[in-house]
């Protein structure tokens, strides 16, 4: 796969040529970096209490200060993108799978298929996120796992509405006659021609997708419908330094800068992409 | 007739519409031969391109096949199961689009979308690559080996178009069908294109449906011409024949509206006055009546029969009827 390789490497050249998807791509590639080497990185544990040394400011042995516990803020800002990317990437994944696969049936189906997939669609975007994931959690309780599943269940209609756009006007191009009047099979159709060109458009969403999730779970953690306690998380932080604003700022900053940035740096990257990605626009440069 | 390689019998094809069913193809039939090449001529919306949709059953979802026959080597391709019919497209017969700045995929480069129709063939992929090299060569597309890596928005139109040919090519079809191939593109790669098409027709022995309403080209090229009007066949034959000696007013019509025929300097260029009547709503008759300046009384009620006036030359009008021009 030696010429996979150099496709990509292209694209990351290409993404890195532009500012914005440079800075996207250190933003990033710093949260990733920082989730992997998370064990190694941190000063303290994050789930280590120490009572002494509670609501402290930043010093140089508490970069970012301690919350009521005494834990290290720091240690579990950086455990809490570890926490956001296991939640983001299998959710944005999953659904971005699952929704390219219903979305292709959907739209290269047959009729009553179609408007069957696309009621299940618009069931699901009808439930507000939040009174969904209250409905999930009062059912099976609050966990990572549910968190995921929550994300991913809300988000396939997105993926599977463009999936299912993409394919409709792919069906009727010429191209795609084209391929039928060679004797292309419909698996061939849709997997050798029709996904290459959809995938990108998918892999763009998915990647201005993700800080919509991190924000999500950083949401929900903060109604403490995510993660369980004593779990780092960039919500349950901003939750907990929205309560002791008054006592230290520094739970906030360290819960809402790492969601900001994190928000930033994949919208720039997923931009970015797009612009590289799309063959039809890499004409155009 | 063991050398008839497709045969139209009586074919009649309608789209059911809102407005009732349209009769976009009554009674068509002609024959293409093993080698040869057929021109399609007529105007926008006479039927040529639900005829090509018909043979290759790739046909609109409204679309119904009324009566009549579409054998392939003796088989009725109307009455071949799905599987059989995929079997034939691309294989046996193959088909290049009219327009080349829409037929090839935008996100594959050419050499993946050249693999890709292989794929009936067990060859390795080296190989399969290698034969793709070999048939953009053949089309006349330089460096074929570094081109195979490029994506279709890096070539010119007229190369796009040798590309479809190449790959309609690649499966050394029996039959070729051409849907106006030279449209899309301007007057000097028309001429290269055509050259190519005769040198490979030549190659590969294969016979050519070739469809335009260019009838320059449809001289230059074909051996035998069918010239459709309105969804039916008002005129066929030998292409020298028809083109001096036509016995249909609208072929003779349609020569005289061909550009490259007229001699004189004219400030306005001739036209058939009148317009294609409504399918969905046929008048009795000859279908041509309104527009023709020989009409007679009978033209209006007895519709005219397809029939043969010497060896090979078919024409539907009753001026070739000594009793009825009386």
């Amino acid at each position: 796969m030696a010429k996979s390789r150099t496709e990509l490497g292209q694209i990351v050249t290409g993404v890195a040529r532009d500012p914005l998807g440079l800075m996207g791509l250190i933003i990033v590639g710093t949260i990733v970096f920082c989730a992997i080497f998370a064990y190694w990185i941190v000063p303290f544990d994050p789930v280590g209490m120490n009572i002494k040394d509670r609501l402290q400011g930043p010093s140089w042995t508490h970069l970012l200060g301690t919350d009521q516990l005494g834990r290290d803020t720091f240690s579990r800002v950086i455990a809490g993108g570890q926490v956001a990317l296991q939640v983001a990437l299998p959710a944005v994944f999953g659904a971005m799978a699952i929704g390219l696969t219903l979305g292709m049936i959907a739209g290269y189906g047959p009729k009553w298929l179609d408007n069957l997939l696309m009621l299940f669609f618009d069931t699901i975007r009808s439930f507000p996120t939040v009174m969904f994931a209250l409905a999930v959690v009062a059912l099976v309780g609050p966990s990572l796992q549910t968190v995921v599943f929550v994300v991913m269940a809300t988000s396939i209609p997105t993926y599977g509405r463009v999936a299912r756009t993409q394919t409709l006007t792919l069906r009727n191009s010429e191209f795609i006659l084209a391929e039928r009047s060679m004797g292309a099979s419909m698996t061939r159709i849709l997997g050798v021609h029709m996904l290459p060109n959809i995938v990108g458009v998918l892999a763009v969403l998915a990647a201005m997708d993700i800080p919509t999730v991190i924000a999500l779970e950083a949401g929900l953690s903060f109604l403490g419908l995510g993660v369980k306690p004593p779990t780092p998380s960039w919500g349950a932080l901003l939750k907990d330094g929205y309560s002791l604003i008054r006592q230290t700022p520094w739970l906030v900053v360290g819960g809402g800068l790492p969601i900001i940035l994190a928000t930033l740096g994949f919208t720039f990257l997923g931009e970015s992409l797009r612009d590289v990605v799309d063959p039809k626009l890499r004409k155009q440069r | 007739m063991t050398d008839t390689l497709l045969e139209i019998d009586r074919l009649s094809v309608d789209y059911e519409t809102a407005r009732g069913d349209l009769k976009a193809l009554r009674d068509i039939s002609f024959d293409v031969r093993k080698g040869e090449i057929v021109g399609i001529v007529g105007e926008s919306g006479c039927g040529k391109s639900t005829l090509i949709s018909s043979i290759l059953r790739l046909t609109a979802p409204n679309t119904r096949f009324r009566q009549g026959e579409v054998r392939f080597k003796g088989q009725d391709l109307l009455q071949l199961p799905e599987r059989q019919m995929r079997n034939l497209r691309g294989a046996d017969i193959s088909i290049v689009f009219q327009d080349p700045m829409q037929t090839h995929n935008p996100v594959l480069s050419i050499g993946q979308q050249m693999v890709d129709i292989q794929h009936r063939s067990k060859a390795s992929k080296a190989e399969k690559r290698a034969r793709a090299a070999k048939m953009l060569g053949a089309v006349g597309i330089p460096d074929p080996e570094a081109r195979l890596a490029q994506f279709p928005h890096e070539f010119s139109g007229g190369m796009r178009q040798r590309i479809a040919i190449a790959m309609a090519l690649m499966s050394e079809p029996d039959l070729l069908i051409a849907d106006e191939p030279t449209t899309a593109l301007d007057a000097t790669l028309e001429v290269q294109i055509i050259e190519r098409l005769q040198e490979l027709q030549q190659e590969f022995n294969c016979a050519i449906l070739f469809i335009s309403h260019h009838l320059g080209v449809i001289a230059e090229l074909c051996d035998r011409v069918v010239v459709m009007y309105a969804g039916a066949v008002v005129e066929s034959g030998d292409v020298r024949e028809i083109f001096h000696d036509p016995k249909h007013p609208y072929t003779r019509r349609l020569i005289d509206c061909d550009p490259g025929h007229i001699k004189e300097r004219a400030r306005v260029l001739p036209t058939i006055p009148g317009e294609v009547p409504d399918l969905a709503n046929l008048p009795g008759g000859c279908i041509f009546r309104d527009r023709c300046d020989q009409a007679m009384p009978r033209c209006a009620s007895h519709v005219p029969p397809l029939i043969q006036l010497k060896d090979g030359h078919h024409a539907a009008c009753w001026l070739n009827h000594k009793e009825a021009a009386e």
